[in-house]
């Protein structure tokens, strides 16, 4: 074949250029979408509660991401340090995911549960209190600022619109269940529970007077990994093997 | 006044580009007078001084009819322009690289409790976009529209059109940039700007599309030079990966927020092909336009290989977009997937050498040269960075050494060998050599200046690079260690700790790379003002440009 041909037709090298480009992405990426037990089957997943999400945007606007992964690999070391190793389907309503790239900090994919909520404010507010050899930057102010919820039902809808499975009804109740999960006491609680299982709620920054992003922050913290249920996840199962 | 007369009557981008300027202007008006949301306020407000400060330039520019630069043979002042603007965000975001490394080695020095965008979630995405997207961009933005009118010898299509993606680009930029400080990211690494930047940046960068591609069509040479394959494999997959990795849903039009249309693992290897192939084409595949030309241009040698620069292309751009998963090894990614991003990480050394051979044999001949040129030291130096770093990349994407090397600072001492040792020398051998040509100078207002910038960026690499080897593969070695119970040996915190000399290694380094950069600032300075002027014998219009790299290649010949 001929260069020559491509070198003197600007339109054939881009026509060229962009079949030589597209064929990777395509043949690795499409079939993620298709091909069965990419994700697995599981029991236990479920869209986050109103606050957890709003405790996500925070997590994602601050850039947690950054330094802490959420993707426990299957090795040996580190399903001993922080756990079993992270399933595709814990991350499934994640828009987008937060796996992250570095450990300056340690992995946060299991998290949820490790810590009480007052060693998280703690911590949050100033991290070489509990840890001295902490590096990370403290995050004091978020336990000052009241949390900013008016678009919650939008942001539901919006995850509803990308593919995460919230009903009518916990569209619909965003607020009411927001409130509820960082008021244990209120009236909403039941209802709450009842569209949210396995949610945990309490008032996770210990301050009652108001629901700060702090509170969002660590609801979604303490939420982290502690979905799935693992009694009925075999991972020998033949259509868990991967 | 006289230049009325040679403008033609109809000028499209005169029409245009005015009228995208102010519906830019109102839309961000409407936009910050009706959103709910203060981060998108300040944004919307932010837009509105970008694109009143365009509008400006442009009449300021227009006013009295076509300026000169516009009638002489080569569209020079974009150039200039972008030189400029590369300069500044490298140091900016240099600076601030430096102040994030500074953190990490001193947590109470540089952290305020009460100033959220100081910290370093913040400040990182804010040193990785000036780096890359601003130093790099501006500065591939700048040097492919001066090597296309050359190599084609033809001026930039578009009349304004270059002007537009040179103010629209760093518009991006500012956007970008003020909105990690305000916390606003879809959390993409390297993909951060959210949706309405997002479609900002399209627009741009189609008109960037439009203008190379309008040059190279209507060029006077018959043959394509390489450099500009891969200028264009560079725009065209880059709008390519952004469009697909930035698919997003918005929570409101008036609302910063978006969710990404795709979520965990196939979201992930979306992100992470996008991410490596930013590497690719734009730290890799729009680099290389640079060396295939300034290297033999300097040189004044003809590029070593003809049928290798072909073979280097193909294959590179082929080989590159496979890479993606291996960023994502022993994750919940398919094993499959797994297996066929690290093949062909490895596969990529290949290309990638062909392509460090045949720029640093086009100095065959005239090695000399790096003894007397310390421009020409600090391109080779860059080539031989690129070789170093593309064996590294395959040997950290083969699974065994991953399971090691993934999230520690071995892959942050892998992306600053090829950052700061490749894309940085590459860019600062081009801008040395394009600041005496653009501004008609003789030569470098200090030759001496170069070396001090060339010897203590050196060291900052060094210290910097095996700093980062060395915490690496302690942090990996030191997460794995067992004691002879059978238990983890180290806390993390342990492992955190034992950090720290080296991160105010690299600090130092860090520190020494940014001392060159600004001697070098200071160099170009000097040189624009005060450098001897060239005494042009013919005026510049329609010469043709006597470049060796292009009469040298018997383009076309050996096929």
């Amino acid at each position: 074949m001929k260069h020559e041909i491509l070198e003197k037709n600007s339109i054939l090298l881009l026509i060229g250029i962009l079949l030589v480009v597209a064929i990777g992405g395509a043949v690795e990426i499409a079939p993620l979408f298709w091909v069965n037990g990419t994700v697995e089957k599981v029991q236990g997943m479920r869209p986050y509660t109103p606050l957890e999400l709003e405790g996500r945007d925070i997590y994602v606007r601050e850039g947690c991401y950054v330094c802490h992964s959420q993707m426990i690999r299957s090795l040996r070391d580190e399903v001993e340090r922080y756990g079993h190793y992270s399933l595709a389907a814990e991350s499934m309503y994640d828009h987008p995911f937060q796996w992250g790239s570095e450990r300056t900090g340690p992995d946060l994919a299991r998290v949820g549960g490790k810590y009480s909520d007052g060693w998280h404010r703690e911590h949050l507010t100033d991290p070489r209190s509990v840890v001295p050899e902490s590096i990370m930057p403290p995050y004091a102010f978020l336990f000052a600022k009241p949390l900013d919820y008016r678009d919650i039902v939008a942001q539901l809808k919006t995850n509803k619109a990308v593919g995460v499975p919230y009903t009518a009804d916990q569209i619909a109740n965003a607020k009411a269940d927001l409130e509820a999960q960082a008021d244990p006491n209120s009236d909403g609680i039941d209802a709450f529970r009842k569209r949210y299982p396995n949610a945990q709620a309490r008032d996770f920054d210990d301050n009652p007077k108001e629901i700060t992003e702090g509170d969002a922050l660590i609801a979604y913290l303490q939420m982290l990994g502690t979905l799935v249920d693992f009694k009925t996840y075999h991972a020998n199962a033949p259509e868990n093997r991967r | 006044m006289q230049s009325a007369a040679t403008s033609s009557p109809m000028r499209l981008d005169l029409a245009i580009i005015p009228a995208i300027l102010v519906a830019g202007f109102f839309a961000a008006l409407v936009e910050a007078a009706k959103s709910p949301d203060p981060a998108m306020v300040m944004q919307a407000w932010t837009f509105v001084a970008c694109m009143a400060v365009t509008g400006i330039w442009y009449l300021v520019t227009y006013a009295d009819g076509i300026p000169k630069d516009e009638q002489s043979g080569y569209a020079n002042n974009v150039i200039k322009a972008g030189v400029i603007a590369s300069m500044f965000w490298g140091i900016a975001g240099m600076a601030v690289g430096l102040i994030i490394a500074l953190q990490l080695s001193f947590p109470n020095l540089f952290y305020f409790p009460d100033l959220p965008w100081t910290n370093f979630g913040r400040m990182r995405p804010l040193h990785t976009s000036a780096v890359i997207f601003a130093f790099g961009g501006n500065a591939l933005i700048a040097t492919s529209f001066y090597v296309v009118q050359r190599t084609c010898r033809a001026r930039l299509f578009g009349g304004s059109l270059p002007w537009f993606v040179f103010w629209g680009y760093n518009t991006f930029i500012v956007m970008a940039g003020t909105g990690y400080l305000e916390g606003i990211t879809q959390s993409r690494e390297y993909a951060e700007p959210e949706w309405y930047a997002d479609i900002w940046l399209t627009l741009v960068w189609v008109s960037y599309l439009v203008v190379f591609l309008g040059t190279i069509i209507k060029r006077k040479e018959p043959h394509i030079y390489v450099a500009n394959w891969f200028y264009l494999a560079f725009i065209v997959t880059i709008a390519m990966l952004h469009l697909v990795n930035n698919i997003a849903v918005p929570v409101s039009p008036l609302e910063t927020k978006s969710f990404s249309l795709f979520s965990g693992v196939q979201d992930a290897l979306t992100q992470w092909w996008y991410g490596h192939n930013a590497v690719g084409f734009f730290l890799t595949a729009g680099f290389l336009g640079i060396m295939y030309y300034f290297i033999p241009k300097r040189a004044e040698r003809p590029i070593y290989s003809y049928r290798l620069s072909i073979i280097h292309f193909w294959t590179l751009i082929f080989i590159y977009i496979w890479a993606g998963p291996h960023h994502l090894l022993y994750t919940a990614l398919p094993e499959w997937a797994q297996t066929l991003g690290m093949t062909f990480s490895v596969i990529l050394w290949m290309p990638s050498w062909g392509g460090m051979i045949n720029g640093l044999m086009t100095l065959s001949g005239a090695w000399d040269k790096l003894r007397t040129d310390p421009v020409i030291r600090m391109l080779v130096v860059s080539v031989a960075f690129y070789g170093m770093s593309t064996f590294e990349g395959p040997v950290m994407s083969v699974k065994t050494v991953n399971a090691l090397s993934h999230y520690t600072n071995w892959t942050i001492g892998h992306v600053h060998s090829g950052a700061l040792g490749w894309v940085g020398y590459v860019t600062f051998g081009a801008l040395y050599c394009l600041v005496p040509w653009l501004w008609k100078k003789q030569r470098l207002y200090s030759n001496a200046l170069v070396e001090w910038h060339f010897w203590i960026s050196t060291l900052g690499i060094v210290l910097y690079i095996t700093s980062m080897w060395v915490a690496g593969i302690m942090q990996g070695l030191m997460w794995r260690a067992y004691n002879d119970y059978g238990f983890l040996e180290y806390s993390f915190v342990e492992v955190v700790q034992a950090m720290h000399p080296y991160y105010i290694i690299r600090a130092v380094g860090g520190g020494l790379y940014l001392t060159g950069v600004l001697i070098m600032a200071y160099n170009l300075w000097m040189t624009v003002r005060k450098g001897a002027p060239l005494v042009v014998a013919t005026p510049e219009p329609h010469v043709p440009d006597s470049t060796p790299a292009i009469q040298a290649v018997p383009a076309g010949a050996v096929s």
